[in-house]
């Protein structure tokens, strides 16, 4: 009797806030798992389209962890990756859709990369890592840290290769005119895929220097 | 002497564990040794001693490049007052160069050396004379009007990204002066191209294109002579202009044996080689120009000389070496001649190469055991 109590969780017990709060730091995507590292290279030259690619991701990972979980029991394991990337580009489409309905230079900037959300391997990662093995709610919580900790990379990664290389931030000048009269130059390599990656890299070694557990041995 | 001896005697317990300021003790390890000659010796096993050590090889180095660091501060004054159409005397000439290129090095050194002192002090590990030749080939290979603060940030992103992060010095997988010069590169392309950067305060209305600047637009009109281009009288980066001084201070590597003949030859050939095929192809003037002037244009002869010999990052097999070597002299003329963003090729071709330069010992090492594994099974056959 004693067990079906238990398996009666809250909606927002101490277990479901940690599958929402786990990928910002400790469990990071990207910075943990090393996932989904293409895009953050892609879309993190603005902050604009950074933060509509974080949503679109968060948004499909939520939502087809959530339909992959509800059929998790009636999909044949070994047709499991078909019907999963069905879920991801039915999700991916409408989304594409609705940006190209809402904000539509946006998703001109995003180009291909929100097509490309379906090979994302943060998406593939979790349906088969979470959603294949656990029950709807969870699973749309996990699909939504997961969405939230790849977008806070992609915001401070975002940030300072705006700031840093291009003086503005959402497209508004940041850096004083006075600054630039002074000889002060846009770093122009910030702009470049290569220094998102190194700004990956330090997010990495500073979260590292602070969280010991992550240090391989 | 002695004075100065007995007060870091004194000063010595201070830093050491336990004492007042322990965590110093690789600073003042450092000061201690760059002023004496350190006392500790091997204490067990058979060690083949040489009087040669680290510091040794980097002070020669240093020595090797003062004769084009002298030239090239002469040259800065030269260009620049020859750009108002004067000739004023050597000593002129060469305090406004001095007067540009010391900023330069101190920024270079201070920046450098400051963040060298501060990873030794977190990382516990001694103060490695690495930087001291990397401080000195910074200001070789930029343009003389750089503004200062592009090269601190430079200097700070090649000395934390191109080598701490590897674990220090003899770690890096990049030449380090060569990441501060790419950096800058891409970063800041206005300060590191085009014909306006290359003569210090030059007449506006004077045209300050290098002749690789020249040669890239198809402009050989008022090309320099060769012997121009060889002695130096050329405007360019600070230490580059001046083959000849290059190859006095190549000369003085070879004979105290701290660069490798091996690459500086196959870089050269290499070179030589693409400039040829390049010369038989003739599809343009560029193409047209005899092999040997790509040897005395640009940073070419300094890349080969002091760069592409850096014992840390070039290949450490000696038929690896010449691999390595002949790859960069064909890439750096290669990219020269064909691409219109980058008109010098050798940094990106000495980049590339240190890249792979493991993977070319890993195949003559495998070639190695291959070839002596056959000699065996035929020795065991017989």
């Amino acid at each position: 009797m004693s067990t079906e109590k238990t398996e009666r969780e809250a909606i927002f017990s101490p277990k479901n806030i940690k599958l929402l709060t786990g990928p910002l730091n400790l469990n990071n995507p990207i910075t943990v798992q090393v996932l989904g590292i293409c895009s953050a290279l892609a879309v993190t030259v603005k902050m604009k389209p950074a933060i509509v690619m974080a949503l679109a991701l968060m948004v499909v990972t939520a939502f087809s962890n959530l339909l992959v979980s509800f059929l998790r029991n009636g999909i044949p394991a070994r047709i499991r990756i078909i019907v999963q990337l069905v879920i991801v580009s039915v999700l991916v489409i409408l989304v594409d859709q609705l940006l190209k309905a809402f904000v539509f230079d946006v998703s001109k900037q995003l180009s291909v990369y929100v097509g490309l959300i379906i090979t994302n391997c943060i998406i593939m990662g979790r349906l088969e890592a979470f959603a294949m093995a656990n029950k709807p709610w969870p699973s749309f919580l996990d699909g939504i840290g997961n969405g939230l900790g790849y977008g806070l990379l992609l915001i401070i990664v975002a940030f300072f290769r705006e700031l840093l290389g291009s003086g503005t931030l959402f497209g508004f000048q940041v850096i004083p005119q006075s600054l630039y009269n002074a000889g002060y130059v846009n770093n122009g390599m910030m702009i470049l895929p290569p220094m998102a990656l190194i700004t990956i890299g330090v997010i990495i070694w500073v979260q590292r220097n602070y969280n010991k557990a992550l240090i391989e041995k | 002497m002695k004075a100065l001896r007995k007060f870091l005697d004194k000063q010595k317990p201070h830093f050491q564990p336990g004492g007042k300021f322990e965590k110093l003790e690789s600073s003042f390890e450092a000061f201690e040794s760059f002023l004496f000659v350190p006392n500790k010796v091997t204490h067990n096993g058979a060690h083949i001693r040489d009087a040669i050590d680290m510091k040794r090889t980097m002070s020669f180095v240093i020595i090797g490049v003062i004769p084009t660091l002298m030239f090239g501060m002469w040259n800065v004054g030269y260009q620049h007052f020859l750009s108002f159409g004067q000739h004023p005397d050597i000593l002129t000439n060469f305090l406004y160069g001095l007067g540009k290129v010391l900023p330069i090095i101190i920024v270079s050194y201070g920046v450098g050396l400051g963040i060298e002192f501060l990873f030794a002090q977190i990382r516990h590990h001694e103060v490695n004379e690495g930087y001291l030749v990397t401080g000195i080939l910074i200001p070789l290979i930029v343009p003389p009007e750089i503004p200062l603060w592009e090269l601190a940030v430079a200097v700070a992103f090649a000395v934390i990204f191109g080598k701490e992060v590897f674990g220090g010095t003899g770690m890096n997988v990049f030449n380090p002066a060569l990441t501060a010069r790419a950096f800058l590169f891409f970063a800041y392309p206005g300060n590191m191209s085009g014909e306006k950067v290359w003569i210090a305060d030059k007449l506006d209305s004077f045209s300050g294109a290098t002749p690789l600047g020249q040669a890239l637009v198809g402009n050989f009109h008022n090309f320099p002579s060769p012997h121009d281009m060889f002695f130096g009288f050329i405007p360019g980066s600070v230490g580059e202009t001046s083959t000849f001084l290059i190859l006095i201070g190549a000369l003085f590597l070879l004979i105290t044996g701290i660069a490798s003949w091996r690459i500086m030859l196959s870089v050269f050939a290499g070179g030589l080689l693409m400039g040829l095929i390049f010369n038989l192809w003739g599809a343009n003037q560029y193409m047209q120009l005899p092999a040997w002037e790509h040897m005395i244009m640009g940073g070419f002869a300094f890349g080969a000389v002091f760069m592409a010999t850096d014992p840390v990052t070039s290949a450490q097999t000696t038929k690896g070496k010449y691999y390595y070597g002949f790859l960069i002299g064909m890439l750096a003329i290669l990219i020269r001649v064909f691409n219109p963003a980058y008109p010098e090729g050798m940094m990106l071709a000495i980049l590339l190469m240190n890249v792979f330069a493991p993977l070319i010992d890993h195949f003559v090492v495998k070639s190695n055991i291959k070839k002596r594994l056959k000699r065996a099974k035929v020795a065991l056959v017989e």
